[in-house]
Parts: structure tokens; C-alpha cells; sequence
């Protein structure tokens, strides 16, 4: 029980998968232009993440080693169709938000690099407590990037206006410039907060196969 | 002939795929240490994409369409892309052998670059035709290769730089990406296509 509630909470803060590990950069640049959108592509990505950590980790011992990246990316694109069909039918303005980075789920990192990391190494409960706690670690720092840049570029949070026009907002925080700058800066004071700087160690930690061109590069 | 500089222009500069549309973020931010490897990866990007434009377009039309298995798209354009990226590495091994060597170690990468996909489902979004698809892939492709090359300058720049130690590495190299995507910024409407 304890070492479930251990990968839990790895994936909060110590193995943050943005601020920490640097995975799955693009829909965190591309969908955080407020709250809203961050939370929803935060629980779109949890969802599918779940599900194909609990399949990889089930099939762990019957996939081939050689075709080990291929199964994954197969499980992983079954769950991400499941999710881009609920949201058309039951969300369809956040479908309509989140447009072409739903059905790019399937090559975001995180996914791939915990089947990699974890669930093709683990249990299935401890790749369920892992997968939650990715997923919900995902979905706070997409929330806070999404509410800064909110309430910088458009004076609002969830849709209601904070400053009252007294003060103008700053638009360019959240054309994709300021996604760009927000995450920067949240990432360095996250690191001084923390009071490490995990960039060079875990500079290739992208995606599981960043890994393999910085050695072939450095040969 | 207007057509194919407007396409290419327009994606490099307006609609930049790294710098304003955010697809191949990862490996913008990971092969752009060393502007050598940086060339190479671009050089298998444009390749790569070029012709999964062209294979997912034709699997969409003759293969998804007719079987009304649209909801399949994003499954069988990912095993696509897979499928070509590993057919293509050992095409190049046994014929061109010095392609392969310049562009080898990068193409097992490019199946989880984000632009790839991305490319052939906007293609299909936008309902391009055949030859429109396949330009519009190897546009993307430069678009990449710009934002890819002129950011692999400033960060070998950066590394000398003398920046807090809390941002070194990547939080200074986002905070430079941001300044590159504002200058882009400048090109808006400048082509439309």
C-alpha cells in the first residue's frame, strides 16, 4: 500500500511529467491558452494513459522485445480513439477546443515513455497508481500554466473576468509566443523552487527513443 | 507555380509548424544542441513527412473512405507512418548507403515526432487533393527545418551564456523559443493560401 501511494505521488512534484521529466511538450504549449483547456487535455490524457498502462502492463510478458514500440503505440492508439469518439459525442465544444492535439495523444510522450519506463517493467497496480499520478501531475501543471496565461492574456479565469478593465490584458500571452515564455519561466521557478535543475539530466528523457541519437551523436 | 511558392512561404513563415502551430515540439527541443545534429534530423523530417503525406492521403481515400472506417483514421495513420519510417530506414540501408548513414539514428525518431501526423491530419482536415497534400507535407517539413536550424544557432550561443542557475538548460532555451516565435509573429498575413 505504501509503495502504490509512493508512485502516486512521484508523479506530482519530484517526477513532475512537465516541469520534471519534459514530456509531451506540444499540447502543453499548444492547448494551455486558458484553464479550461488545460484541465480538459489534462483528463483526455490521464484517461488514455490509464488504460494503456494497465494493457501494456497485463501484456508485459507476451510482447516481443523487437516489436516492443510498435505494440504500444497500437494500444495506445486504440485508447485514444475511444477518447476522441466520448468527447465528440458527449463534450463537443472542448472536442472542438483541443481540435487536432486529441487525436495527437497518441504520440505524446508521456504516454509512450511511461509504457516504456514503467508499465513495461511493473505491475498493473503499481502502473495504475503510476498512470494517476502522471496523469493527475500532467493535469495541475496544465492548469497552472493555462490559468496564468489566462489571466495574463485575457484578464479572465474560467471564463469570468478578473480584472474589471482596469487593467488591459496582455494578448500576447496566449498567442503561441507566450506559451512558449510562460513555460520557461514556470519551469525555471519551479527549479529554483525545488531547488534542482533537472534539464541536463534529464535531457533526454524526451521520448524513450531521444536517448539512443545523443549516444550515436557523442560516438 | 504562384500556388506552390505561396503554399511553401506561407507555411514556413506564417504558419511556422514549430513556432506557432507547436507540432514537433520534442524534437525542437531535443536535437537542437549541436547544429549538426539538427541538420540531419531536419533533412529526415522533410523526407519523412513528404512521403507520409503522400501514403496516408492515398490509405484516406482508397482504403478509410470507401469502407466508411473514418473513425479509424488516427490508428491506421500512426501504423502508416510507423510502417514507412521503418520501410524507408531499410530501404536507404541496403541502397542509398551514404543517406543512411547521415540520416539513420534520426529516423526511428521521427515516428513519434508530432508534425508527422499532424501534417497528414490536417491535410485531411483542410480537404487537400493528392498534389496539394504532398506539397503541403514537404512545406511543413521546411518549416520544421527553419525553426529547427536558426534555434540549434542561438542555443549553441546560449550554452556559453551566463544565465541563472535555476534556467539553465531548458527553462532560458523556452524563454529564447518565445522570442523566435514572436519575431515570427511579424510575418502574420503575409502569404495566405
Amino acid at each position: 500500500m505504501k509503495k502504490l501511494f509512493k508512485e502516486f505521488t512521484k508523479g506530482l512534484i519530484k517526477e513532475n511529467p512537465i516541469f520534471v521529466l519534459v514530456l509531451g511538450m506540444c499540447p502543453t504549449l499548444a492547448v494551455t491558452t486558458s484553464a479550461e483547456n488545460g484541465i480538459g487535455m489534462g483528463l483526455a490524457a490521464t484517461v488514455v494513459l490509464l488504460g494503456s498502462n494497465i494493457v501494456i502492463s497485463m501484456l508485459r510478458k507476451i510482447i516481443p522485445d523487437k516489436v516492443r514500440i510498435p505494440a504500444y503505440i497500437t494500444v495506445i492508439a486504440g485508447f485514444v480513439t475511444v477518447v476522441q469518439l466520448l468527447l465528440k459525442a458527449y463534450l463537443p465544444d472542448l472536442d472542438k477546443a483541443l481540435g487536432i492535439f486529441i487525436p495527437l495523444i497518441v504520440v505524446n510522450c508521456i504516454i509512450l515513455a511511461r509504457a516504456e519506463m514503467f508499465a513495461s517493467k511493473n505491475s498493473v497496480l503499481s502502473s495504475i497508481a503510476d498512470a494517476v499520478g502522471m496523469g493527475v501531475g500532467f493535469t495541475i501543471a496544465l492548469f497552472i500554466i493555462g490559468s496564468v496565461r489566462e489571466i495574463l492574456g485575457a484578464g479572465q479565469i474560467f471564463g469570468i473576468d478578473i480584472t474589471g478593465g482596469v487593467i488591459p490584458p496582455a494578448t500576447s500571452f496566449i498567442l503561441p509566443a507566450g506559451g512558449f515564455l510562460v513555460l520557461g519561466l514556470l519551469m525555471g521557478f519551479f527549479n529554483k523552487a525545488t531547488k534542482k535543475n533537472p534539464s541536463g539530466k534529464f535531457d533526454c528523457a524526451h521520448c524513450p527513443l531521444q536517448c539512443s541519437v545523443d549516444k550515436e551523436v557523442a560516438k | 507555380m504562384k500556388t506552390i511558392i505561396f503554399v511553401i512561404m506561407g507555411t514556413i513563415l506564417v504558419e511556422n509548424f514549430v513556432l506557432q502551430k507547436f507540432l514537433g515540439i520534442c524534437p525542437f527541443l531535443g536535437v537542437s544542441k549541436k547544429m549538426d545534429s539538427a541538420v540531419g534530423m531536419s533533412g529526415a523530417v522533410v523526407f519523412v513527412m513528404t512521403l507520409a503525406a503522400a501514403v496516408t492521403w492515398a490509405v484516406n481515400e482508397y482504403l478509410l473512405i470507401p469502407n466508411e472506417l473514418e473513425f479509424l483514421r488516427t490508428i491506421s495513420f500512426i501504423l502508416v507512418v510507423a510502417a514507412l519510417v521503418q520501410f524507408v530506414e531499410i530501404i536507404l540501408k541496403r541502397f542509398i548507403k551514404p543517406l543512411y548513414k547521415s540520416l539513420g539514428i534520426y529516423l526511428p525518431l521521427i515516428t513519434t515526432n508530432c508534425a508527422v501526423l499532424g501534417v497528414a491530419l490536417l491535410s485531411i482536415q483542410r480537404s487537400y487533393g493528392f498534389g496539394m497534400s504532398v506539397l503541403y507535407g514537404f512545406a511543413a517539413g521546411l518549416s520544421f527545418t527553419v525553426a529547427l536550424i536558426l534555434f540549434s544557432g542561438i542555443r549553441e550561443r546560449l550554452e556559453t551564456a551566463d544565465v541563472p542557475e535555476a534556467f539553465k538548460g531548458l527553462p532560458i532555451a523556452l524563454i529564447s523559443a518565445a522570442f523566435l516565435s514572436l519575431a515570427f509573429m511579424g510575418f502574420q498575413g503575409l502569404f495566405s493560401f
